[in-house]
């Protein structure tokens, strides 16, 4: 087998199997077909992930993780499975109980939907709309409304709390995120994602054309980075389930399956916005040398996905949790006017002659107003000085 | 400068995660089953009745005094003294406890049964994997499972045990001192009263 034919083999095998279905339904079962692989390869994704994540986090700690599941403790998500399958479903008697209900299934099928715009390899992507970014942050905002459904309906105080503080930051957070991935669109003229891959696969010597190798670009993509964490509920952006404070948010009331299918969703929500990344910004399922494109696309869009999940479990590992007015002045002081900027300097690299006095310009536009925000961020704190004893002299 | 904490802290994190994988001394887990730190000698969890000499039902050293059942605050010990007396292994004729049951899920290891026992009975175990899948019939620990030999006490609690041997023989020379004693001076009063009859005779 060439390498072309292991980078096209799931579409020579849809191809193959569609040529089964009597033409009548073929449209439909093509979906199918595209759809189906979705579903099984993420949730699996997240299966690993999460035992991945303990057992990293751990090791961040210096302890073993899980090890006792099977080798190395690999089968954990499935004695995990097993066990929110098996416990018990409860239901407050005064919660909402058809909201209560949907809140879940709302969120994965979010999270689900956001990975109809993903080129996931080669021609692989479920459909490729010419407004793909748009769709993408439209259904991304679905989110929104599941968690604070599942807040309301449950009718705790801790759920209202961890809905409201979760609402707060997803819409605080979604400005910047959004605005991040402008410079992207701005730089490919198309709001298409597969165009937009397409545009960064191709090289200059070995290197490849990422956006993320642009003062703008590296700029949008870290912030980009920052909002997803903050989109996703992670730490140090864990505020809504905070459990020393609010117990565990939003979904203090979910037990048993529903449980499972939230966490399902925030880690599908967590991939989907590192494969927005890694589309937008590193280059998507392109080879990062001019050598490596023999490897087939697919590996490359996951590979990629996998050093994001390391990342985030890393920055998980490290990072205390901010506290609410500390993440609300860090999106609106610092990450909003730094991605306004960043779209102004990806103008700017845009009309001026490429070069080092280019790259320069850019830089110095980027650094030092980041400097500055950042000075303003530390100026209204209180600098905490030595305690002092009075009684104990 | 923004971000410098953040970066110091992803190199300590860093530091941690492939240091666990270089160095086996950053990994301070014991994983229990199958490793195991060695037992202090302080350790205790459970009671259990100490007998002298090889027979268990001989060497009981419980003579049934009531005293540990009385005094357990959560009432985990149940007694039955016997009517009759056996010999025990010093081979004085004492009652014996012929039910000793004490139930595992309701001791709470205070060891005040072993403070007040006067016969140095009742010590505590260091064996603390004392679960059961059989809830009514194995928690509930009779005589003879409780019973365990003065060798196994000396092997966990060498210390205490020497210090319990000793004084134990102190306590039967001095008994013994006592009883010859005691055997001489009937002796001496069974070849008195000859005596002093035949003094008193004389006297007369």
């Amino acid at each position: 087998m060439t390498p072309e034919t292991i980078d096209r083999i799931f579409i020579i095998w849809k191809h193959w199997l569609l040529s089964y279905a009597p033409a009548g339904v073929q449209p439909l079962f093509s979906a199918l077909l595209s759809v189906v692989p979705v579903l099984a390869v993420f949730p699996l994704l997240f299966a690993i992930t999460t035992v991945l994540e303990r057992k990293g986090l751990g090791r961040i700690q210096n302890r073993y993780g899980p090890n006792r599941v099977g080798p190395y403790g690999f089968f954990q998500p499935i004695a995990d499975g097993v066990k929110s399958l098996t416990k018990e479903d409860v239901v407050p008697r005064t919660a909402d109980q058809v909201v209560h209900f949907l809140a879940p299934l709302l969120l994965v099928a979010a999270a689900f939907l956001a990975y109809a715009v993903l080129p996931v390899g080669r021609n692989m992507v479920v459909a490729n709309l010419n407004a793909g970014v748009l769709f993408f942050f439209a259904v991304g905002s679905l989110v929104e409304l599941a968690v604070f459904m599942a807040g309301w309906s449950s009718r705790n105080k801790y759920s209202l709390l961890g809905a409201m503080r979760a609402i707060a930051q997803m819409i605080s957070y979604e400005v910047p995120l959004v605005l991040a991935s402008v410079v992207v669109i701005m730089a490919a003229g198309s709001l298409s994602t597969v165009t937009i891959v397409n545009m960064q696969a191709s090289y200059t010597g070995i290197w490849p054309h990422w956006f993320v190798f642009t003062p703008w670009g590296f700029v949008g993509f870290v912030l980009f980075m920052i909002a997803a964490t903050a989109e996703a509920n992670r730490s140090p952006f864990d505020l809504p389930e905070g459990e020393s404070e609010i117990v565990a948010g939003y979904y203090i009331e979910y037990s048993g399956f529903k449980f499972a299918l939230f966490f399902l969703g925030e880690y599908l929500g967590m991939f989907a916005t590192s494969g927005m990344a890694i589309t937008l910004f590193l280059g998507g399922w392109a080879a990062p040398f001019s050598f490596l494109t023999w490897v087939p696309s697919y590996f490359w869009f996951f590979a990629k996905l996998l050093v994001l999940i390391a990342g985030f479990i890393w920055v998980r590992g490290t990072l205390p949790r901010l506290r609410m007015d500390q993440l609300m002045n860090f999106a609106w002081k610092f990450m909003l006017p730094m991605t306004l900027l960043n779209i102004f300097v990806a103008g700017a690299w845009h009309f001026m002659a490429a070069g080092s006095v280019r790259w320069l310009v850019c830089a110095v536009l980027i650094f030092a107003p980041s400097v500055l925000l950042a000075l303003g961020l530390e100026k209204g704190k209180k600098k905490i000085a030595a305690r002092t004893y009075r009684f104990a002299e | 400068m923004l971000g410098e904490g953040i970066v110091k802290g992803l190199a300590e994190t860093a530091r941690n995660f492939l240091g666990s994988y270089v160095s086996k001394d950053r990994l301070t887990t014991v994983q229990y089953p199958e490793e195991r730190l060695p037992q202090i000698e302080a350790a205790r969890n459970f009671p259990f009745l100490v007998y002298d000499g090889e027979d268990w039902q001989q060497g009981m050293r419980c003579v049934s005094c009531l005293i540990c059942e009385k005094e357990c605050p959560p009432k985990c010990i149940s007694i039955e003294k016997s009517k009759d007396k056996k010999l025990d292994a010093s081979g004085k004729p004492q009652f014996y406890p012929t039910v000793f049951n004490i139930d595992v899920s309701v001791c709470m290891s205070c060891q005040i049964c072993v403070e007040v026992c006067p016969f140095d009975a009742i010590k505590m175990d260091v064996d603390f994997e004392l679960s059961t899948k059989d809830r009514f019939g194995d928690l509930l620990w009779n005589k003879e499972r409780l019973s365990k030999s003065n060798e196994y006490y000396r092997k966990i609690h060498p210390t205490e045990a020497a210090a319990v041997d000793a004084q134990l023989a102190e306590e039967r020379a001095k008994l013994e001192a006592k009883s010859k004693l005691a055997a001489e001076a009937k002796a001496a009063a069974a070849a008195a009263p000859a005596q002093s009859a035949s003094g008193v005779t004389a006297e007369k």
